[in-house]
């Protein structure tokens, strides 16, 4: 029978590119002077999985770039050598190297070969000083070695189920030395009546004799059954065959504990795969809400089936109407959280990132990171790290002063990056603050009068100075660096997350730093919604972009230059959208007075919607728009509502976008007229 | 059915059918492939979407999916017409290359008839100038005595959407 291996290929990848994550994190730790030997080990696992993964899959340049690897990090293991900075940054390079491999095999293309041989060069060089020093140790390994060892296996009865081979582990023992011996223990074979044809009963006891390999390569035989065996090695003595060693086979079970516990950790991650890993606990949770549906459902469709009707039975149907209203929304909860994950899976390239960064700015710079438990939706999450990554290289080449100029200000040498996430009523608020410089408001206008999107004599907040740099064709960068000034601007950033039904922003001060805050919807799936009419049309507005909705006091309206209204609203001026001439409806009434004004905000704007009514709130599945037709301006999506009609749901930072651009050709017209 | 799509992945055959649906439109006999036809209702109230173009009537609900409404006539620039018992709304699968299948409706005054027509038999449409827009036709059919107008709904409705997003963009 043969077996498709390429059906495993996307586990095996995504398993690498978690392996890779873990051996970058572990290292960086050791970089940062903490030798700590479970940390070693788990790097050391993580190679060892992706060399042996890599073997069995035919990727023989990975696995032989892995081997020179794990050789350097056994040594480590093993006290052999000093963990030393220049060790660490190759093995850093190295991980980055197996990377691109990995990616360049799942993508098809070419592998880098000189970058390859390079890194591998530097190991081996690496390795080649090393050997000369350490050479005696080694020697007595094999010496100890050569009276062979006696290796024995004895597998779970299970072994067989798992898809390994027995007669193959012992095919490969035998390869190993020039003569073997194996004992077979067959005591527990029960009689033929009652044995299984798939299990195993028999332990072996083999004795390799000359053997001229290192336990560790006979542990890497049985590698991929460690965990379905007792297995012990002890090497020969002098001419017995019995010495009651320490029984290195329970050392190994301990052994293997933390790492599937790290793989239990790491469960759910994967960047641009379409499967999902989901904690158990989870699923089972998921399955207790929909017996508690199933146990309502049965209850009311009692109610279907009883003849009479009165009173009580009413009352007792509400109940359970109520009941089944609680367990959908439990459940519609349960089911979200399966596509939540936490956003550590978005952060853990930070500080790699500030690492490799920061040494190539000569900056001394420290991440600190908190809330990396908060979880967010799993789509939300994918798409979040670009952004994310241009805020945090901002921060890094445009905030954070060089140590000399830090000093000079009176500041610590070292710059400090806070990465934080938090839940905020029914959003996700990640903050990228800096205690650099901050924003420089003069270059930000001249930049901006310089580029025209600004009139010099255009009076502005603070603020509003700041939001510029999110504006298109915007760059503060004095020097183009490789880092930012590619092209990719705040504009596209701030795109990104409006994508997402998101907002950013930016608040500075001059010499103590900048905060940007991102402010995410858990989900892109479900909203709350406040139900507007417009004519004979149904808008939907978020709830969470709502500040207050008020009856309309004509005393407050003012008109600023003819067109542009603004609503008093408590000494603050808020500019009045109708939204029926923004989108073209007919409404039941112009006059402001007759209807309602919703407040929302986005982005730090404020804007009064001037609507016919409000028509209540409930929660809103959104569907994109884009499926069958495209994106419009102004719209985050659709909706449909309890009568089967479609509702279109209002994008708010659109909406505004929409009415400035509309108060702008407006603007130019009279402008027009007057020339 | 199954043996009209059979006949239609072998372009060489001399007896290849292809099914045409038809519809009336001020008038005229116009055809799409019945392959691409998911259903056909009658015409209901739309949602409408601000700043489009007159001939997308707007959006409807179809089993939980949002699916925008084109009006053939206005899309044609024809003489608009109150809708009446007759007027029904096609539901048609539309392919574009590069992007997923998407499902769209366009509204036309009422359907004909299913054919089953030879594939040589549509002849591609003279050039009319620039006096009659022919690049969404197909070519033209003759059953029956009947003149069909075999459209192109692929590039008609794709392009129909092109056109709104190039007029954004202005």
């Amino acid at each position: 029978m043969s077996i498709d291996l390429e059906q495993f290929h996307e586990t095996f990848f995504e398993e690498s590119f978690e392996g890779l994550d873990i051996m970058e994190t572990g290292l960086l730790e050791l970089e940062h002077g903490e030798v700590d030997l479970e940390n070693i080990n788990t790097i050391f696992r993580s190679a060892h999985s992706i060399k042996g993964g890599s073997g069995t899959f035919g990727f023989t340049a990975v696995a032989e770039f892995t081997h020179d690897m794990e050789t350097l990090l056994d040594q480590m293991r093993n006290g052999e050598r000093q963990v030393t900075v220049p060790v660490v940054e190759t093995l850093l390079g190295s991980v980055d190297v197996l990377r691109s491999m990995l990616n360049a095999i799942r993508d098809g293309s070419e592998i880098d070969v000189n970058n390859v041989s390079q890194m591998t060069a530097s190991i081996k060089g690496i390795l080649g000083v090393e050997d000369a020093a350490s050479g005696a140790p080694e020697v007595e390994k094999y010496a100890q070695a050569a009276k062979g060892w006696v290796v024995h296996f004895k597998p779970y009865v299970d072994i067989l189920k798992t898809g390994n081979d027995t007669v193959r582990l012992l095919r490969e023992l035998n390869s190993l030395a020039d003569q073997t011996e194996v004992t077979v223990d067959n005591e527990s074979l029960p009689p033929l009546t009652e044995l299984e044809p798939e299990e195993c009963y028999q332990s072996w006891s083999i004795k390799l004799i000359g053997a001229e390999v290192s336990e560790d390569e006979i542990r890497e035989v049985f590698a991929w059954v460690d965990d379905e065996c007792d297995l012990k090695i002890e090497a020969m003595a002098e001419d017995s065959s019995d010495s009651i060693a320490a029984s290195p086979g329970e050392e190994q079970s301990e052994e293997e504990l933390p790492e599937k516990r790290s793989v239990e950790k790491r469960a759910g991650k994967s960047t641009e795969s379409s499967s999902i890993r989901v904690n158990i606990s989870k699923v089972d949770e998921l399955i207790n809400m929909v017996g508690e549906l199933v146990i309502t459902q049965s209850m009311l469709s009692r109610f279907g089936e009883s003849e009479e009707f009165n009173d009580s039975t009413i009352e007792r149907l509400k109940d359970g109407l109520a009941q089944l209203e609680g367990h959908t929304r439990e459940l519609q909860e349960s089911v979200m959280r399966i596509r939540m994950m936490p956003i550590s899976f978005a952060f853990q390239r930070f500080p790699r990132l500030v690492h490799d960064l920061s040494t190539s700015f000569d900056k001394k710079i420290e991440l600190i990171m908190t809330g990396e438990t908060t979880e967010l939706d799993k789509t939300v999450l994918e798409k979040i790290g670009d952004p994310l990554v241009h805020l945090v290289r901002n921060s890094l080449d445009h905030g954070i002063e060089s140590p000399a100029e830090r000093i000079k200000a009176g500041k610590s040498e070292t710059g400090v990056i806070n990465l934080s996430a938090y839940h905020q009523g029914g959003n996700i608020v990640i903050q990228i603050k800096d205690d650099g410089a901050g924003l420089n408001k003069d270059k930000i206008l001249t930049k901006a009068k310089e580029k025209g999107l600004v009139n010099s004599d255009e009076r502005m907040t603070d603020d509003q100075v700041y939001d510029l740099i999110f504006r298109p064709g915007f760059s503060t960068a004095d020097v183009v660096s490789d880092i930012s000034g590619r092209g990719v601007g705040m504009d596209v950033v701030r795109r990104n997350i409006r994508e997402l039904g998101g907002a950013v922003e930016v608040k500075s001060k001059p010499g103590e730093g900048s905060v940007f805050t991102i402010r995410l919807p858990l989900t892109l799936a479900i909203l709350d919604g406040q139900l507007v009419g417009i004519g004979d049309e149904t808008y939907i507005l978020p709830v969470i972009s709502i500040i207050e909705s008020l009856q309309v006091k004509s005393e407050n309206i003012n008109a600023v230059a003819g067109n542009a209204e603004v609503y008093r609203l408590r000494e603050e001026y808020i500019p009045i959208v109708r939204l029926y001439q923004i989108f073209d409806i007919k409404p039941v009434s112009t006059e402001l007075d007759s209807g309602l004004l919703v407040v929302v905000e986005a982005e730090g704007k404020k804007i009064a919607i001037y609507v016919d009514d409000l028509l209540g709130q409930q929660q809103v599945v959104i569907k994109s728009l884009e499926t069958n037709f495209r994106k419009i301006e102004g719209l985050s999506g659709a909706t449909i509502l309890g009568d089967g009609t479609v509702a279109l749901i209002i994008d708010i930072a659109g909406l505004i976008d929409l009415y400035q651009k509309d108060m702008a050709s407006n603007v130019v017209s009279i402008k027009g007229a007057a020339a | 059915m199954s043996e009209t799509a059979e006949d239609l992945g072998q372009p060489e055959s001399e007896k290849e059918f292809k099914e045409l649906l038809t519809f009336f439109l001020a008038g005229e006999e116009y055809g799409v492939d019945i392959l691409r036809v998911q259903e056909i209702k009658g015409w209901d109230s739309v949602t409408n979407i601000p700043n489009t173009p007159e001939y997308i009537r707007g959006v409807i609900n179809i089993r939980g999916s949002i699916v925008p409404i084109i009006d053939m006539r206005l899309r044609f620039t024809l003489e608009k017409k109150e809708y009446d018992a007759t007027t029904v709304v096609i539901i048609l699968n539309v392919v574009s290359k590069g992007n997923a299948d998407r499902v769209m409706g366009v509204v036309v005054d009422a359907v004909s008839d299913v054919y089953n027509v030879p594939v040589n038999d549509v002849k591609a449409s003279p050039d009319f100038g620039t006096a009659v827009d022919t690049e969404f036709v197909t070519g033209l059919a003759t059953i029956d005595g009947k003149m069909i107008i075999v459209l192109d709904i692929d590039h008609m409705l794709n392009a129909a959407e092109l056109a709104v997003v190039d007029q954004m963009a202005e």
